[in-house]
C-alpha cells in the first residue's frame, strides 16, 4: 500500500467508517472487541484502503457480529466457516482486500481444519482472530484458548484441557505472516494489523481480548480496566499456562510479528493456461 | 450464428462438468467423493481454459462456503458431491438459501444411509434435497433421465439459480452418472444464457433484499459501492438482522413465494401416454428409463398405461401431475429408495386412485420387467 498515512488517534474518528444507524451496538460495556474493532478501521485508514473494495467476512459470535457495524461489503457466514467463504471470494475477486473476523471458537474448534488450510493455501486475505478465552455470545461455554483451571458454564469445577497456541498452528500450517498483539495497545495493534494487510499472502493476526461481562465476571478477574491491564503486565501470562501444574507454554505470551516469511501467494504457483491449437 | 452441432460420446458426469462450463461457471470448489469425483476432475481440467477457478478444499463443508463465497463475488460457482458429502454440505446450502446467493449443487447419488454403497446408484436423497437443511426454505432439484439431458439440465440449473437466486441441486443417480452416451454438445445460444440482475442506480436508497414485483431483488456486487451487508440471519429488506416479527416472517415467506411465483419457468416434466392411461407410472432418473420401456412393452399388450416423468422434482410438479393422472385408477411409484416421493404422490391423488409402491434398495436398478410384472397385476 503505497501512500500511507499517520493519523493521530485523536484525528481518526472511527465513526465516519460505521453504520451508526445500527448503533446503539450490542457488545457488552468493556469488551475488549470494540478496541480490536477500532484498530482495524484505524488501519484500514491509513493503508488507504477503499471502504468500496473491502469484503470483511465474519464467523459466529461476539466477534462474528462485528461486520455489520463497518460501512463496507459486510458478510456474516456460518459458524466457523469464514476462512472458506472468504477464500472463495478472494479467489474470485482478488480485485478485493478480504479481512476475516473470527474468534477463538469459531477459527479454533468448529472452524480449525478450514484455518490450518487456509495458512497452507496462502491465499491473500488477511484473518484477524479475536481471543477471548470463551464462547460469549452462548452465554460463556468453554474454548479451546480458555486458560487452565478457569470456570465456564460447562467447565464448572475449573479447566482441565490445555490450550491451543494459535499463532504457533498458524506458523505451523504455512502462515506467511503471524503476529499476535493485545487491545490494551490499539496504536500498536494498530501498526500490526496494518503490516498484516500490507503482507500479500495469509496474515494472521491473534488478538487478544476480553470478554469483561461472562469470563471476565465469572472468574472475579475485575471490571474490563482491570482486565485490560492484566494483558499488558504479563500478556495474560496465565493464559498460556504460567500458573498451572504442568505449564503448556512456560514463557510470557510473545507480541508482535512472530513470523513472516517470503513465502509466494497462492496464485503465484497458477501457471496461465496456455490454450491449444 | 449457432455453433455447428458437436456430437460426442460422453460420461454422465463428465456432462455434468461441459454443461456447467457451457453455463457459464467460472468457479468449483469440491472434495473428492465417490461416485461424483469425474465433475471436479473435468472442472479441474476445463476451468483454466476459460479463465475460470478450480480449487480441491479441505472438506465438504469449507467447498459449499468457498462456492458461496465465489458466488457473492459475483462469480456463476458449483460443487459436486454425493451422499455423505450432501449431509455435510446442508448448512451452508441453507445459508445460500437464506441469502439468495445463486449456487449449483450436483449430489450423485449412491446407495445410502450413512456410507452405505458408494459404488452402487441409488434415489435416496431426494428428501435430504427438499429438507436436508434446517428451516423453512427454498430449493430447486432437477433430475435428469439421461446423458444429454444432464448437460441441458445443469445448463438449466444455473439459468434458475441465476434468475431466481437460489440453491439448484441436480441429482443424478450413480447409473447415469457413470453411463457413457452420445450426445448433442452443441454450445447454448448464448442469448439464452441468464446472469443475475446487478443492482443498477441509487446506491444510498438501495435495499439488498427489497419486496420486488418479481420477488426476486439485484443483487450488489461487492466494489460496486453498495456496501451492503450479507447474513444468515434473519434479515430486513435492509440486509440487517431483525427481530421484528411481521418483518422476519415476510423475509422468510418472499423466498418461499418466490418459487410459487416462477413455478412455470421452474417446472419441466415428461408426460407419456397419460390420456387414456388406467396405470400411471411416476419415476425420475435411471428409473423412468426402465419405467418408459415398461409402458411401450405393456401397450404393445393392450394394457392402457402411461408414464409422468418429473424433472423437475422439487418443487415438484403438481398440477402437471394431477392433469397426468386424470383418468388414471392407479399410480406406481418407482423409486430406488424405499418410499420417499411416493409421500408425495399420496398427497396428491384423489380418493378414487390407488397408490402402488415400487421399490429397490438394493444398489440395483429396476428392470422393465419387474415394472411390468406389477402393472400385470394391478390390471388382472
Ligand atoms: S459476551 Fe463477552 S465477548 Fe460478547 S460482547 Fe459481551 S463482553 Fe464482549
Amino acid at each position: 500500500m503505497s501512500n500511507q498515512q499517520h493519523i493521530s488517534a485523536e484525528e481518526f474518528d472511527v465513526r465516519d467508517y460505521m453504520r451508526l444507524e445500527l448503533f446503539p451496538h450490542f457488545l457488552c460495556p468493556g469488551c475488549g472487541h470494540g478496541m480490536a474493532l477500532r484498530a482495524m478501521m484505524w488501519a484500514l485508514y491509513e493503508n488507504n484502503i477503499s471502504m468500496d473494495k473491502l469484503a470483511v467476512v465474519c464467523g459466529i459470535g461476539c466477534s462474528g457480529r462485528l461486520g455489520a457495524y463497518i460501512d463496507s461489503n459486510t458478510f456474516h457466514t456460518t459458524h466457523g466457516r469464514p476462512l472458506a467463504f472468504a477464500t472463495g471470494l478472494a479467489l474470485a475477486r482478488p480485485d478485493l482486500h478480504v479481512v476475516v473476523i473470527t474468534g477463538d471458537g469459531d477459527c479454533l474448534a468448529i472452524g480449525g481444519n478450514h484455518l490450518i488450510h487456509a495458512c497452507r493455501r496462502n491465499v491473500n486475505m488477511t484473518c484477524l482472530m479475536l481471543n477471548n478465552e470463551v464462547y460469549g455470545m452462548t452465554g460463556g461455554q468453554v474454548s479451546p484458548t480458555t486458560s487452565k483451571d478457569r470456570y465456564t458454564t460447562t467447565t464448572p469445577y475449573g479447566n482441565r484441557e490445555p490450550v491451543f497456541d494459535a499463532c504457533k498452528l498458524a506458523e505451523a500450517a504455512g502462515a506467511g505472516f503471524v503476529g499476535r498483539e493485545v487491545t490494551m495497545q490499539v496504536p500498536t495493534l494498530k501498526d500490526l494489523i496494518k503490516q498484516a494487510f500490507d503482507y500479500n499472502g495469509f496474515s494472521f493476526v491473534e488478538i487478544i481480548s476480553d470478554c469483561t461481562e461472562v469470563f471476565g465476571r465469572k472468574n472475579q478477574l475485575g471490571e474490563s480496566a482491570e482486565m485490560i491491564l492484566s494483558q499488558k503486565a504479563g500478556t495474560r501470562p496465565d493464559s498460556y499456562g504460567n500458573k498451572v501444574d504442568e505449564p503448556f507454554h512456560p514463557n510470557a505470551l510473545k507480541t508482535g510479528v512472530l513470523a513472516m516469511t517470503g513465502r509466494p501467494e497462492y496464485r503465484a504457483h497458477m501457471q496461465p493456461f496456455k490454450k491449444e491449437g | 450464428m449457432l455453433a455447428k452441432p458437436t456430437r460426442k460420446n460422453v460420461q454422465g458426469n463428465a456432462a455434468c462438468a461441459l454443461g456447467a462450463i457451457a453455463a457459464g461457471c467460472k468457479f468449483y470448489a469440491g472434495y473428492p467423493i465417490t461416485p461424483s469425483s469425474e465433475i471436479a476432475e473435468g472442472m479441474a481440467r476445463e476451468l483454466p481454459k476459460v479463465d475460470g477457478f478450480f480449487v480441491q478444499m479441505e472438506d465438504e463443508i469449507a467447498s459449499m462456503g468457498a462456492v458461496i463465497g465465489a458466488s457473492l463475488g459475483g462469480v456463476k460457482s458449483m460443487t459436486a458431491t454425493s451422499g455423505p458429502g450432501f449431509s455435510l454440505k446442508q448448512e451452508n446450502l441453507g445459508y445460500a438459501a437464506m441469502t439468495e446467493t445463486p449456487c449449483v449443487i450436483a449430489n450423485v447419488m449412491r446407495g445410502g444411509p450413512s456410507t452405505g454403497m458408494p459404488t452402487r446408484p441409488g434415489q435416496g436423497d431426494i428428501m435430504q434435497a427438499r429438507w436436508g437443511t434446517h428451516g423453512d426454505h427454498p430449493i430447486i432439484a432437477l433430475t435428469p433421465a439421461s446423458v444429454g439431458e444432464i448437460y441441458s439440465e445443469t445448463i438449466r440449473a444455473f439459468n434458475l439459480s441465476e434468475r431466481l437466486r437460489v440453491p439448484v441441486v441436480i441429482l443424478i443417480d450413480e447409473a447415469i452418472g457413470h453411463l457413457l452416451e452420445t450426445i448433442d454438445l452443441t454450445p447454448p445460444d448464448p442469448e439464452t444464457l441468464i446472469t443475475r440482475k446487478w443492482a443498477t442506480g441509487d446506491k444510498d436508497a438501495f435495499l439488498p433484499f427489497a419486496e420486488t414485483d418479481d420477488l426476486v431483488p439485484p443483487m450488489a456486487k461487492p466494489g460496486d459501492g453498495y456496501r451492503t451487508h450479507t447474513t444468515g440471519l434473519t434479515h430486513d429488506e435492509k440486509g440487517f438482522p431483525t427481530q421484528v416479527p411481521e418483518k422476519g416472517e415476510r423475509a422468510v415467506m418472499r423466498l418461499l413465494d418466490k418459487l410459487d411465483h416462477h413455478a412455470k419457468l421452474i417446472q419441466s416434466f415428461e408426460v407419456l401416454q397419460c390420456d387414456d392411461a388406467d396405470v400411471v407410472i411416476t419415476a425420475f432418473g435411471i428409473s423412468a428409463r426402465a419405467a418408459k420401456r415398461a409402458v411401450k412393452n405393456l401397450r404393445s399388450n393392450g394394457i392402457k398405461v402411461g408414464l409422468f416423468r418429473p424433472i423437475t422434482l422439487w418443487p415438484f410438479p403438481h398440477e402437471a401431475f394431477q392433469k397426468a393422472t386424470k383418468n388414471a385408477t392407479s399410480v406406481v411409484v418407482a423409486e430406488m429408495n424405499a418410499g420417499q416421493l411416493v409421500l408425495e404422490i399420496e398427497r396428491l391423488v384423489n380418493q378414487k386412485q390407488t397408490v402402488h409402491r415400487l421399490n429397490r434398495i438394493d444398489g440395483e436398478v429396476f428392470t422393465p420387467q419387474e415394472i411390468e410384472t406389477v402393472i400385470q397385476e394391478i390390471v388382472s
